[in-house]
């Protein structure tokens, strides 16, 4: 299968299509079938990228399954995999059938929703997978428009405002960072990724307006991608639209958001920002440290105090990405490796918490910790799901979480011990918030009238979890599975990164000397 | 040689005699009952002179000792303007024939227009580019005003004779400073002098008088002011004229005469460009926000476009000039399909331009509001739709031109014009509900929806690649700029 990557992309934008043009009606039957198909469609696409992992060499350190065609505008499309964005397409297409099985109470436009779950799935697999900056550029920004629409649609009470909120965010964040990509171009004469991996861009001094600038270009450049990932990520202080947007979002739209879709800033950086300008990321490295450190600590705090569940883990989402931050610009190979790992563990963790609050939101339609109490005696199977995604959530040993706090922690331990300092505080407070919840949520007495009556879990929602848990599991007690992935990679993108750096040197001084 | 010079005029000529012979053969039979006929006819022979003008056109021709260019660039302009205005006839049939508009005169005016246009983007001399212009100019103000009695309509073409008549006069102001310093009217005489040393300052007064004639018919700021109120009060069919083939035209004669007349003073004219570009991008932008009526909003999104088309202009660059052609071929196909929309809306029978009309429109017609949603994304240029890839195209020029502050500017005035797509979608899709259109809508205009949202959405893929607008567009701009 020569086009096994574009097969994996556009499978589910054609079931989308199928959808859009072939179904017709809202009545049940025509609803089942739009469930039936989307589920069927991520499943096949699930089974076909396993393949993606048979092929895939983890000791090429080069992109693999690499095509390429010609298309617009001296652009070309060019798709392929290394190990740092391998498992990021395996986590989508393994999240997905998940999230659409999850959405199946969902009455309202069933057949809009489910075509904008799959439009979205082939849009972020198109952003991992992507090997020309503007077909990146054009993957990662497309995904506002279904997120746009799933958050407006089938969101709470306060949906438009946090649908906007979202959109003009994100939008605002990533214009820039493309007209970086079109300097980018103006000085590199292309958009190849693989080509710009090993474009040094000017990294001399450079004065705008009498202010220096050190880095010069490769700063601004920087910067520029960090308006757009930052915000993705998303990294305090530019963090505020992800409690909005999925208190507001449905089940399925914050699993699909927390999972996969911060994500894509985390991989930004990895893809863009680090191995494009080393310089500047360099020099950028402190701010971003510390900024993740307030993060982890300020957003836990905040964490505490929420009221709302779904708050209460987009909080705990930020504080967690501040964990990943850290570990990326900590660049050496422990950050790294944690920061991947994190990524993915927190795909499975946070997607379950939400799937989580899912199951009681879809009961008892409150969020509200305050309604809760009690849970364990009615829902003992639950209590135990609860109890270890909440568990995973704080990073106890034997689950993914811990690995990927731990590795980043080492990572940043190595640059800035004061960073790592305050950074391990968050692994406590963490602990605080997350368990605090679970005891007003699950234990305690069952004294509130209305959930004498609450049904435990039912066969499908049994199911969704199975796999979640069975992930979190094998991860934190087999790492490896995923570091002998991403390892080779990773190496190669850190002894880039420092050769680039210890090359740097001179030119600055040689600059000087002018 | 009158033989050969009449022969690279053959479509204008065969446009003219079928406006003729249309305006006699219809007068002397039963007028008005021959209007659908009539504009049926009209839109056919504007496609297959397209196709005419598409197939056999080849090189740069010349006629009367080059007052009348035909290249590369003119055919690319002509047959966008051509299939354009054979596409807004048809989707506006059905609602001039149930307004009672439906006149013989209106498939002339626009032949007559569309004869203008084409003049125009030919132009090669001074003088046939104001002949073109008043040709297109004249027509259009009869049709603006094309229902009698309505004061709105009225009004708006009033308003449109009487501001077009100002910018008129600038221009010929300007034309006849530009021949006294140059010595002749030809575009080829004057590059000479425009590049032969220090330019005359008389030449450069000229030029700015010409380019501000030129601006109002873009509708750049600061020469806006007309374009809300006549696309409010033209009836909408004709709004969608309006909004498509003259916006074209007159984009296409803007770049010829900075390029043909005065294309090696690149630096002189330069900045006046990227500064229309700038104010009409933010002002488009920020006035539209505030609107409650669905044409002003195009209208204001209309002057919004001219200015990211302008940006491609002001790089000086032949990429620019390819740029602001894709550029503006991909608008007039957004246009067309949103129109085709617009026209369909109506409410007891009455047509409707409320905004607030859309409420809730998505849950009662989702496969209409899914071809809109897709329309109005592209129009704020997000990703992967084809508008996307009209503004990419004009930022790249203007970065490699060395203007990124000027694309800067740009994606700052889209993410504001972001805003009121997104609230047009944001009343369809989360609108409360709420009694709004009943309409049905006509064939013609469901089938022009749903092709362009179609185009908008798909054409963007690797392998079909914008049906290879780009390569077209490229050798336009290529005889263009030397």
């Amino acid at each position: 299968m020569d086009n096994l990557l574009s097969i994996v992309t556009f499978l589910p934008l054609v079931a989308a299509v199928i959808l859009a043009v072939f179904l017709r009606g809202e009545d049940a039957a025509a609803q089942l079938n739009a469930k039936r198909l989307a589920l069927a469609a991520t499943s096949f696409t699930f089974v076909i990228s396993l393949a993606i992992l048979v092929q895939f060499d983890p000791n090429d350190t080069g992109f693999q399954l690499v095509e390429e065609s010609e298309w617009l505008f001296g652009l070309t499309y060019k798709v392929g995999v290394d190990g740092i964005s391998v498992l990021f397409v395996l986590l989508t297409t393994f999240l997905m059938p998940i999230t659409i099985a999850s959405c199946w109470g969902v009455t309202h436009r069933v057949k809009e929703y489910m075509i904008a779950m799959l439009v979205l799935e082939t849009l972020m697999i198109g952003v991992f997978v992507a090997l020309d900056m503007v077909l990146f550029y054009l993957f990662f920004e497309a995904g506002l428009i279904p997120m746009f629409l799933i958050i407006g649609i089938w969101g709470g009470k306060d949906r438009i405002y946090a649908a906007f909120k979202f959109f003009l965010y994100t939008f605002l964040g990533s214009v820039l960072m493309l007209v970086a990509m079109i300097a980018m171009y103006v000085d590199a004469g292309t958009t190849d990724i693989p080509t710009l991996l090993n474009h040094q861009f000017d990294a001399g001094p450079m004065s705008i307006m009498g202010w220096q600038i050190a880095g010069g270009m490769q700063t601004l450049l920087w910067l520029a991608f960090f308006a757009s990932f930052a915000v993705k990520m998303p990294m305090w202080p530019v963090h505020t639209w992800l409690p909005d947007a999925h208190v507001q979002a449905p089940t399925a739209g914050s699993v699909v958001l927390a999972a996969i879709l911060l994500k894509m800033g985390g991989y930004g950086f990895l893809r863009f920002s680090l191995p494009m300008f080393p310089v500047g990321s360099d020099i950028m490295a402190p701010l971003v440290l510390w900024l993740s450190v307030i993060a982890i600590v300020y957003t836990s705090l905040v964490a505490m105090v929420q009221e709302d569940m779904k708050k209460l883990i987009a909080y705990s989402s930020v504080a967690h990405m501040g964990f990943v931050t850290m570990g990326i610009f900590a660049a050496n190979q422990q950050g790294v490796d944690g920061a991947i790992f994190q990524m993915i563990s927190h795909g499975f963790i946070s997607g379950a918490l939400f799937l989580c609050v899912g199951v009681i939101y879809d009961r008892m339609h409150t969020r509200d910790i305050d309604a809760y109490g009690g849970l364990v005696v009615r829902m003992p199977a639950y209590a135990a799901v609860f109890m270890l995604f909440t568990m995973a959530n704080v990073g106890l040993p034997g689950t993914s979480g811990f690995v990927g706090e731990f590795l980043t922690l080492i990572g940043v331990f190595q640059v800035n011990t004061w960073v790592g300092v305050f950074a391990a505080t968050g692994v406590i407070l963490s602990a605080a918030y997350a368990l605090w919840l679970y005891r007003r949520v699950v234990f305690g007495d069952l004294i509130k009238e209305s959930l004498k009556s609450i049904t435990d879990m039912d066969r499908r929602e049994r199911a969704i979890f199975a796999p979640l848990i069975v992930m979190t599991l094998l991860l934190g007690v087999y790492p490896s599975l995923v570091t002998d992935m991403i390892g080779p990679s990773v190496e190669a993108l850190v002894s880039h990164y420092d050769t680039a750096l210890a090359n740097h040197v001179p030119d600055t001084h040689v600059a000087a000397t002018h | 040689m009158i033989g050969s010079d009449l022969a690279i005029l053959i479509p204008e000529i065969v446009l003219a005699l079928f406006a003729m012979g249309a305006l006699l053969g219809a007068v002397y039979t039963s007028k008005d009952g021959l209007a659908p006929a009539l504009t049926w006819g009209t839109a056919i022979l504007f496609v297959v002179m397209a196709f005419y003008i598409g197939v056999t056109g080849t090189g740069t021709r010349e006629a009367f000792g080059g007052m009348f260019v035909d290249d590369a660039f003119a055919r690319f302009a002509k047959v966008t303007i051509l299939l354009s205005a054979a596409a807004v006839l048809l989707i506006g049939l059905d609602r001039m024939a149930r307004s009672d508009i439906l006149r013989f005169e209106y498939p002339i005016l626009v032949t007559l227009a569309v004869i203008g246009m084409m003049m125009m983007v030919s132009a090669g001399d001074l003088m046939a580019l104001y002949m073109g212009l008043e040709l297109q100019s004249l027509a259009l103000y009869v049709v603006a005003s094309l229902r009698r009695d309505s004061v709105r309509s009225t009004e708006a073409g009033l308003k449109y004779f009487i501001l077009g008549a100002l910018s008129s006069g600038l221009l010929l102001y300007g034309a006849s400073l530009v021949y006294g310093y140059a010595g002749t009217t030809l575009f080829s005489g004057i590059i000479e002098t425009a590049t032969a040393g220090e330019m005359p300052v008389g030449l450069l007064i000229g030029l700015v008088f010409v380019m501000a004639g030129l601006a109002f018919k873009v509708s750049a700021v600061p020469f806006h002011m007309w374009t809300p109120d006549v696309y409010e009060g033209a009836p909408t069919p004709i709004t969608a004229l309006f909004a498509t083939a003259p916006k074209v035209a007159a984009m296409a004669l803007f770049a010829r005469v900075v390029h043909d007349a005065f294309g090696g003073a690149v630096g002189d004219w330069q900045q006046i460009v990227a500064f229309l570009a700038v104010v009409s991008m933010f002002l488009g932008a920020i006035a539209a926000i505030g609107q409650t009526d669905i044409k002003r909003l195009m209208a204001y999104s209309s002057i919004s476009h001219m200015g990211f088309a302008l940006m491609g202009l002001a790089s000086g660059t032949q990429q620019g000039v390819e740029a602001m052609l894709i550029y503006m071929a991909i608008y007039v196909t957004m246009n067309i399909g949103t129109f085709a929309f617009i026209l369909s809306m109506e409410k007891d029978g009455r047509p409707v331009t409320e905004i607030s009309a859309l409420s809730s429109f998505a849950s009662r017609e989702g496969t209409k509001a899914l071809a809109l949603l897709v329309l109005m994304f592209s129009l704020a240029g997000v990703p992967p739709l084809v508008g996307f890839f009209g503004k990419y195209a004009v930022l790249w020029a203007a970065v490699e031109a060395g203007m990124a502050w000027l694309a800067i500017a740009g994606v700052i005035a889209s993410v504001i014009g972001a805003y009121y797509y997104l609230r047009i979608v944001y009343l369809m899709y989360f609108g409360e509900d709420r009694e709004g259109l009943d309409g049905r809508m006509g064939v013609l205009q469901y089938a022009g929806l749903m092709v362009m949202a179609a185009l908008i959405a798909l054409a963007w893929l690797p392998g079909i690649n914008l049906l290879g607008l780009e390569g077209m567009a490229a050798a336009a701009a290529e005889t263009l700029v030397r």
